[in-house]
């Protein structure tokens, strides 16, 4: 093959720093392997970032960033947008249409600007707090659910179409947390009666084997969620949720390293 | 059709970013209906194009109603790419370093911005200006990376993504000099932002759609009287 600039960069290694419970980094790990591109792969302790994340990073010192041929990229929806940039002719995540794009955009935002924070939210409350915070994330998903029955995305298996796209990947690496969630506050999110529509888009996009390969397993993240929430709860100060909270969910320290600061994980999703 | 089609913008004047999407339009050299929005009482047409926000900017082409002001530049970029020069750069780690800025632009600078009519007390207010000029320095050093020494914007020597998002915030920033004051577009202190904004004022573009300073000043201090005015809790 004619090694022209593009094949050149192309043929550059992928280095991704990542943190295995950051749905963020679950993304780009995803969208990697969608695309059939090899990668290395760097485990980030957050607590105690590497001196190659920081230079990489340096505005916001967090994760995931790809480096590609030396050059870093941070943030999960500019990655996922450089390597369809970078890699145009391997499974497309973004819809070739303008407006299709600019609706994948609309939503892509709307998943980490509201849905995320509200499911967030939930998780890192009790009593009223939470309920308010619920009832927030089923008017997001409410929202989505609408999409999904009788507007733009009416139809489709996924939000890309009959493939997964941008949308499904910033969606879908994030509501595996929802029935993580759910398990340890105990609080119903995602009803399959409520919701029909993005339940099923779930379930599809959860069996899918890149997408298997890429979400650890829900024993790992419900271990991981319990020990976050007793945390969360404890850093509230309020003495009385953190004994229920400790009732309800045995606070066993999680056998993995401690959890990363509360900041980084509470709008994780 | 020709690449043209209906265009109709959903707005409010002093909106920045409905500016965004003027901005863009004008120097793309497309023409479009403008429709001022009442936001105390808006429009079937607002509330139907945009039934999550019910904001302002909305593009409707066509029929159909592109949402959010960065999301509208991107459109009108990549829907009428034949149309004037693409704000965009062509290179997938160039587009990458102008996503990346836009996207802090918004969640750093802007964000506190918003706050500065909101928030109550003079503590309140001296923090989130802190905040947007903690950001406007750290934009200093995207734009330094981002022209590449080519300079004096974003994308260049040509205007691009991030000039427009940036851009459509100017008069606001001036406005909110006026009734803070304090700088923060500061020459003294990111020399480089002080000469994008003089460069960008004197575009034809940015003569035919940025607003008149003194009128924002005057719908800010109304603003910030209805929101002093408002229940504590709101």
């Amino acid at each position: 093959m004619e090694k022209t600039p593009e094949n050149a960069s192309q043929a550059a290694p992928l280095k991704l720093f990542g943190s295995w419970a950051s749905s963020y980094t679950h993304r780009v790990q995803l969208a990697l392997r969608l695309k059939g591109l090899e990668f290395e792969y760097a485990e980030e302790d957050l607590g105690s970032k590497s001196n190659e994340l920081l230079r990489h990073n340096p505005v916001y010192k967090k994760v995931p960033v790809l480096v590609h041929g030396g050059r870093a990229l941070p943030e999960s929806v500019i990655i996922l947008q450089y390597l369809d940039d970078a890699w145009p002719e391997t499974r497309p995540l973004l819809p070739a249409d303008a407006f299709d794009r600019a609706l994948a955009r609309f939503w892509c935002h709307f998943a980490d600007d509201k849905l995320g924070p509200a499911v967030g939210a939930v998780f890192a409350s009790m009593g009223e707090d939470q309920e308010a915070a619920v009832r927030q994330v089923h008017e997001n998903l409410a929202l989505i659910e609408a999409e999904l029955r009788d507007g733009a995305f009416k139809g489709r298996r996924f939000f890309g179409g009959d493939e997964v796209g941008l949308l499904d990947v910033v969606l879908g690496c994030g509501s595996y947390w929802l029935a993580v969630f759910e398990e340890v506050t105990g609080v119903r999110l995602v009803d399959a009666d409520a919701f029909p529509l993005f339940h099923a888009w779930l379930r599809d996009f959860e069996a899918l084997d890149e997408v298997r390969e890429t979400i650890p397993a829900v024993d790992r993240l419900l271990e991981y969620a319990r020990g976050v929430r007793h945390m969360l709860l404890g850093l509230a100060g309020a003495g009385a949720a953190a004994a229920s909270a400790a009732a309800a969910a045995p606070a066993e320290a999680p056998a993995a390293p401690a959890p990363a600061p509360a900041a980084d994980i509470a709008v994780d999703i | 059709m020709t690449e043209g089609g209906e265009l109709k913008l959903l707005g409010m004047w002093a909106s920045p970013f409905v500016t965004r999407a003027k901005l863009a339009l004008q120097i793309k050299g497309l023409s479009y209906e403008y429709v001022e929005e009442d936001l105390g009482s808006k429009s079937e047409l607002l509330l139907s194009s945009n039934p999550v926000h019910k904001a302002v900017p909305v593009l409707i082409h066509d029929g159909k109603p592109v949402c959010e002001s960065s999301v509208v530049v991107q459109y009108i970029d990549e829907a009428f790419a034949g149309a004037g020069p693409s704000l965009l750069p062509a290179d997938p780690y160039e587009r990458a370093v102008a996503r990346f800025w836009a996207a802090y632009l918004e969640d750093k600078l802007v964000t506190p911005w918003r706050q500065v009519l909101r928030v109550k007390t003079d503590e309140e207010r001296a923090e989130v200006m802190r905040q947007t000029i903690a950001a406007a320095d750290v934009l200093e050093g995207g734009l330094k990376e981002s022209s590449g020494g080519m300079g004096p914007f974003f994308g260049g020597e040509s205007v691009g993504y991030v000039d427009v998002l940036l851009g459509g915030m100017i008069s606001w920033v001036k406005a909110t000099e006026v009734f803070s004051g304090a700088k923060i577009i500061d020459a003294a202190k990111t020399p480089l932002l002080a000469a994008w904004m003089e460069r960008f004022c004197e575009l034809d573009a940015a003569r035919a759609v940025l607003q008149d300073v003194g009128a924002l000043v005057e719908y800010a201090r109304a603003l910030q009287a209805r929101f002093a005015a408002a229940a504590p809790n709101n």
